[in-house]
């Protein structure tokens, strides 16, 4: 069962009242509404959300990360229900999902925003809250560069120790050790041409 | 020098064999070849039901799966390498004693299969080791690796032990030790062996490319 994010906006309002959250609508065919918490509040929140006895929100499946270099593509799939400022430049975001197994309900769909992309992508741990998100959380921050602060042992997990780029970001370009195509086309035919001669 | 195939077979007949020492050598070894016990995806779970009771990879002398390269002659690389899995592969490789032999089972192994464009994924073990016989499929049948294993026997029957085309393992000079790829900040170091794989040299044909 979907959750009513709005009833659950309310409930963390009255809480929380200085917690900073807001709902996103989802235009899509799923429906999926989410909550968009800022970054400060986020370990706060999601206390809430657990040990609240209405919500007992006591298990996180899926902690994952997107990157939105264009932030407009960001605002069309997750639509502000209240008037908000609108980020200025591309940013990096986790998404996380929460369900609570003793009400048989979720997913709660948490969204967390970094301030951009390539100096500010601090966000806030929370294995504190969540145990299950300390392997999740190290591997978005090894593909996706998002630096968890208050993780205990924040380390690469898939690549090697030595890697220094990013690749689930947009901008992650492969080493080019490209070989043979039997049928190149469009970018592959370009990549083709410039690594082999034409025939004499 | 061979033998008069006439007087071979009425020897036979009488209980005695007539063999070259190469071909009881090479007999002895592609009868009893043993694996290294490692998989490292899917094509895992099919190595493992060749040597199960239906398939019996016993009959061919490869059921003795060592968990130690020391006692190991044969590495079948059972999946997907990933960049950062191969210099264990290639330190593997080189632990494992002469005469040894690799199978590269299953679309990953052979090319990096339908994850070549992973930006962690091999484009071939055959980038680092040697490969003896390559097994296409996505994962090969059982079938197809026992086929992959005859025809490894078929191969370590010719070899020769003496003259200028021996084996790699008769050569004292040509005993294996390969360098092992370093993890470097954005590929593997070197990204292939130049002394084991060099990429394809392929003309584009102007019309149509």
């Amino acid at each position: 069962m979907t959750p009513d994010v709005s009833a659950i906006l309310t409930r963390l309002r009255e809480a929380l009242p200085d917690a900073m959250a807001a709902h996103r609508r989802n235009p899509g065919p799923s429906g999926q509404d989410s909550l968009l918490v800022a970054p400060e509040s986020l370990v706060a929140v999601c206390r809430f959300l657990r040990d609240d006895p209405a919500l007992a929100f006591d298990l996180l499946t899926n902690l994952t990360g997107v990157d939105w270099p264009d932030p407009a593509k960001a605002e069309a799939v997750a639509v502000p229900v209240e008037e908000t400022a609108a980020p200025a430049c591309g940013f990096l975001e986790t998404v996380y999902h929460l369900y609570s197994t003793t009400r048989r309900e979720g997913p709660l769909v948490l969204r967390c925003r970094t301030a951009d992309r390539a100096e500010n992508v601090a966000i806030p741990s929370v294995v504190a809250v969540y145990r299950s998100a300390e392997l999740q959380e190290r591997e978005v921050y090894d593909l996706f560069g998002i630096v968890f602060t208050g993780h205990p042992d924040l380390r690469r997990i898939l690549m090697w120790d030595e890697f220094t780029d990013h690749p689930m970001r947009k901008d992650y370009v492969a080493p080019d050790d490209y070989e043979y195509e039997p049928t190149p086309h469009d970018e592959v035919l370009e990549k083709a041409k410039r690594h082999y001669p034409a025939a004499p | 020098m061979a033998i008069d195939q006439k007087l071979a077979d009425e020897l036979k007949s009488q209980g005695v064999h007539v063999t070259s020492l190469e071909g009881l050598i090479n007999w002895g070894r592609s009868s009893s070849l043993w694996p290294l016990q490692f998989g490292l995806a899917c094509c895992a779970i099919e190595m493992i039901a060749a040597t199960m009771a239906k398939y019996d990879m016993a009959r061919f002398g490869a059921e003795v799966f060592r968990p130690s390269p020391r006692q190991a002659d044969l590495m079948i690389v059972a999946g997907t390498v990933t960049k950062k899995m191969a210099p264990q592969v290639v330190r593997l490789y080189n632990q494992m004693a002469e005469p040894k032999y690799v199978i590269a089972m299953g679309a990953c192994a052979i090319s990096g299969g339908p994850f070549k464009d992973g930006y962690n994924v091999l484009k071939g073990v055959d980038r680092y080791i040697p490969v003896d016989i390559s097994i296409p499929g996505c994962p090969p049948r059982p079938e197809a690796l026992l086929n992959g294993l005859i025809a490894l026997r078929e191969k370590i029957g010719r070899e020769k032990l003496v003259g200028p085309h021996r084996a790699r393992h008769a050569d004292p000079k040509g005993a294996a030790q390969l360098p092992v790829p370093e993890f470097g900040p954005h590929d593997l170091q070197p990204a292939f062996n130049p002394d084991v794989w060099s990429p394809p040299t392929i003309v584009r044909d102007p019309d149509t490319q």
